[in-house]
């Protein structure tokens, strides 16, 4: 009888152990992550960031795929080098709908936080292309195959809705528009650019990759759609209306 | 702010005390004297083994 | 059997409704693999001995089959990670290498050169020793016989999954989490048994005491299950698409992400392989660890104090401040822990150093310990925010990993695999030491080259970016700084390439250990256990 409640307390150590363990680990991670969902003061109150367009929101998954984030950050911090190179520092505003975050780690490459608006489409989709083309130094890959990928239509409305899952206030219209809104933003001459430019207030169409033939038959490349989400990276805010005070934590 | 103002004074306090508090209650029944067999005992557990 | 019976179905299943074609060649080797399974257990049914003995002539009938494929797995995932990170530093030198096509570009192979090294070889001697270590230190047979064949190859088979997938553009692009969520759900399953067949083993123990190495197996094999549900939850687009998107967005991601990123660090890179150190350093110098007490302070501080070191990765960001300020005051006690755990190591030889010179693989072992402490200074020197405005970003961190991911992980891992081969193929020793002190010299002279190279890549990288001329305007633009870093980027190469020299020298050296060996005397019986 005695050995078996040896035995028992032996037992009981190592589940000790392991909740020992997880209650300890647990602290940290608690402290730092859950008040950052409930302190208001963690995103700032700005005007202007909205969710992305489907085109751009496609664009952004050929960014995450191709592991642009692995040599680009896009989180600008608030030293003087940097905002007189790349830009106003980054809000945490600015990357509320993004999933998951693109910050990034290393600036293998410039970051690009702001690149939205800096260059033009031809000089994106030619650097994409051949980088050396445009900047000899370079030592980035190229990605001219993305011209030659369309974006696929089935699962649009899919991604849509599995970000409106997550949080991101997509409307029921945006999600039903999906496709169309994805096509019609490519398209300058298409007759939903009106609508989609209502649905995504600042939305630009045209034809990003560089091929208005075939975005006019409804074809989206993935140049399109990655050239759409560069332009729009740091855009939103109207840096002349914010109010950095009001904002201070 | 008040609420986070609160919240990082009281977060400061008694993080201190917890903290030290751990780091004496583990130090103690580590170096406490009857558990020195023990641990030294312990300490043969890879060299025993056959 | 029948689960897998029901996840083949379910694959074929999903592959008729799958639109993605690198998804559907996915899902079809789950249902491969799950088939494969199926005839696996068949057969081990049909051949099964009567009964497994605990234990032989009053001796532990040790289960060391699955810790042998395991041992093997890291050797060839360690050689297979190594090159890949030689290929993308070449590439960095020279971007010809990139070839333009979609599977061979920078950004879709660094992540699988990063999940190569950590989670492939980092992992399989983190599963080949804590296996060993468990049923050694608790004088038991490790529990269940299905079960630790179901956690080494699904581990490794998550390990292909996750790999390919990054090839075929298959990413959740959160850093070394990468793997999408069908490959996360797989990967709990996996975990979860692994944690379950690590407590087994441990109710069973002989032994009163669980030793200390235990501890920081357990403390890893729990943590990476909270790290891995909390950082990957996300929602697919839909069971026929591999994509899916976090649950979190954009500053909570940032701060999930570098909890995770940071404890990665912590818990797989580092209290996994202290776990190592506390078994095989004191068992190859044959003397008892300098300080039992001192480890178990060493244990609770160090998993108590690194789990809130991740905001450092964010300083400066747009994460709160006092959030930043938490991860550099917590990373700066950090120190401590991690230095303790080194003098704990180190002084397990005082009174045997003369037995570093005679013996190449406790001197790795040692040097090992000697990267560690280093790399645990610079790490909190480098979590300092003045100090972490220049490096971060720039070449000085990816210096930083790999100092403590070279030297020191690697370091205790060759180590430790030198140890285990002839222990686990019975041998009585290495094929050749000489051969040892060569990978030992070769991959520490690579170590160097790459380290300094990127330091000092790295802190001119830094500074390049924030010099300001005369007239107070920006010195260089940043293609200069990029064109900088041309020959660092070519020593760096170089570096590597030489660390993987080193490892094919193991290779060989184990290879040729398990074939032409000298056999040890029969110490206890042959494991009973049929391979698979």
């Amino acid at each position: 009888m005695s050995l078996w409640n040896k035995h028992a307390i032996f037992e009981k150590n190592s589940i000790v152990l392991t909740v020992g363990i997880l209650v300890v680990v647990a602290i940290g991670g608690l402290v730092e992550i859950a008040p950052l969902f409930y302190l208001k003061s963690t995103i700032e109150k700005v005007e202007g960031v909205r969710p992305y367009t489907p085109l751009e929101l496609a664009g952004r998954s050929i960014y995450v795929r191709e592991g642009c984030y692995n040599c680009h950050s896009q989180m600008i911090r608030p030293l003087r080098d940097e905002v007189e190179r790349y830009g106003h520092y980054s809000l945490a505003a600015e990357s509320m709908y993004d999933k998951p975050f693109q910050w990034g780690s290393k600036r293998t490459g410039p970051d690009l936080a702001r690149v939205g608006g800096k260059y033009s489409d031809e000089w994106h989709v030619a650097h994409l292309a051949n980088p050396r083309s445009v900047v000899p130094q370079s030592i980035m890959p190229g990605y001219a195959f993305l011209s030659r990928a369309e974006i696929r239509p089935e699962q649009v409305e899919g991604h849509l809705r599995s970000n409106r899952l997550g949080g991101v206030p997509y409307t029921d219209e945006q999600i039903q528009n999906a496709l169309t809104d994805l096509r019609a933003q490519v398209n300058p001459d298409s007759p939903n650019v009106q609508a989609l430019q209502v649905r995504y207030p600042g939305a630009t169409a045209r034809a990003f990759g560089g091929n208005p033939a075939a975005a006019g038959n409804g074809t989206v490349t993935e140049m399109d759609a990655l050239v759409a989400y560069l332009q729009v990276l740091g855009t939103m805010v109207d840096f002349r209306t914010y109010d950095a005070r009001a904002n201070m934590r | 702010m008040s609420t986070y103002t609160t919240l990082a004074n009281f977060a400061q306090t008694a993080g201190l005390l917890y903290f030290v508090g751990m780091f004496l209650a583990i130090a103690v029944y580590a170096f406490w004297p009857r558990n020195k067999k023990r641990f030294d005992e312990a300490a043969q557990i890879p060299l025993r083994e056959e | 059997m029948a689960a897998f019976a029901a996840t083949a179905m379910l694959c074929l299943f999903i592959a008729s409704g799958s639109v993605d074609p690198a998804y559907s060649f996915h899902v079809y080797l789950f249902a491969a693999a799950s088939v494969a399974a199926i005839f696996a257990l068949g057969n081990r049914y049909l051949a099964r001995p009567a009964v497994i003995p605990q234990e032989i002539n009053g001796k532990p009938n040790y289960n060391m089959a699955p810790v042998q494929f395991a041992t093997v797995a890291a050797v060839f995932w360690g050689i297979a990670g190594f090159t890949v990170g030689l290929i993308i530093a070449l590439q960095l030198a020279y971007p010809v290498l990139n070839f333009d096509l979609p599977w061979t570009n920078f950004g879709r192979l660094r992540p699988l050169h990063t999940s190569a090294v950590i989670f492939a070889f980092g992992g399989n001697v983190l599963l080949a020793t804590s296996f060993y270590v468990v049923q050694k230190t608790s004088r038991a047979r490790l529990a269940g016989e299905i079960a630790p064949w179901f956690v080494i190859l699904g581990y490794n088979f998550f390990i292909v999954i996750a790999g390919t997938g990054y090839l075929l553009g298959i990413t959740q692009g959160k850093e070394y989490a990468e793997p999408e969520w069908y490959a996360d759900l797989f990967l709990t399953v996996v975990w979860v048994t692994y944690l379950l067949v690590f407590l087994a083993t441990l109710w069973k123990r002989k032994e009163p005491h669980i030793f200390v190495a235990n501890w920081f197996y357990l403390a890893f094999i729990v943590t990476i299950a909270v790290l891995h549900l909390g950082n990957n939850a996300a929602v697919p687009v839909s069971i026929y698409s591999p994509k899916s998107y976090i649950v979190w967005s954009g500053v909570q991601d940032a701060m999930f992400q570098w909890w995770y990123g940071h404890n990665a660090v912590g818990f797989f890179l580092t209290a996994g392989f202290l776990a190592i150190m506390y078994y095989f350093v004191p068992k190859r110098a044959e003397r008892p660890i300098y300080s039992y007490r001192l480890s178990i302070v060493h244990f609770w501080a160090l998993i108590f104090l690194y789990i809130w070191a991740g905001p450092h990765h964010l300083h400066y960001t747009a994460l709160p401040d006092w959030a930043q300020t938490l991860g550099m005051t917590f990373s700066i006690m950090l120190w401590m822990p991690s230095w303790g755990g080194m003098i704990n190591g180190l002084m397990t030889l005082s009174g045997a150093w003369d037995k570093l010179r005679t013996d190449p693989v406790l001197r790795m072992m040692v040097v090992s310990l000697a990267f560690y402490g280093m790399s645990t200074f610079e790490g909190p020197l480098m979590s300092i925010k003045a100090v972490n405005s220049l490096s971060h970003y720039t070449d000085w961190t990816i210096g930083h990993v790999h100092s403590g991911a070279l030297g020191w992980v690697a370091y205790i891992s060759f180590g430790a695999i030198y140890c285990l081969v002839p222990w686990l193929w019975n041998r009585k020793q290495l094929y050749s030491n000489r051969l040892v002190e060569w990978h030992f010299w070769v991959s520490t002279l690579g170590i160097v080259f790459y380290i300094s190279a990127m330091w000092v890549a790295g802190i001119m990288q830094g500074l390049m970016w924030r010099a300001y001329t005369a007239l107070g305007f920006l010195e260089y633009s940043f293609i200069e700084t990029v064109d900088a870093m041309h020959p660092y980027y070519v020593i760096r190469a170089l570096g590597g390439a030489l660390f993987v020299v080193g490892a094919l020298i193991m290779a060989y050296n184990l290879i040729m250990t398990v074939r032409q060996g000298e056999v040890a005397e029969p110490e206890s019986a042959p494991a009973l256990v049929p391979a698979q």
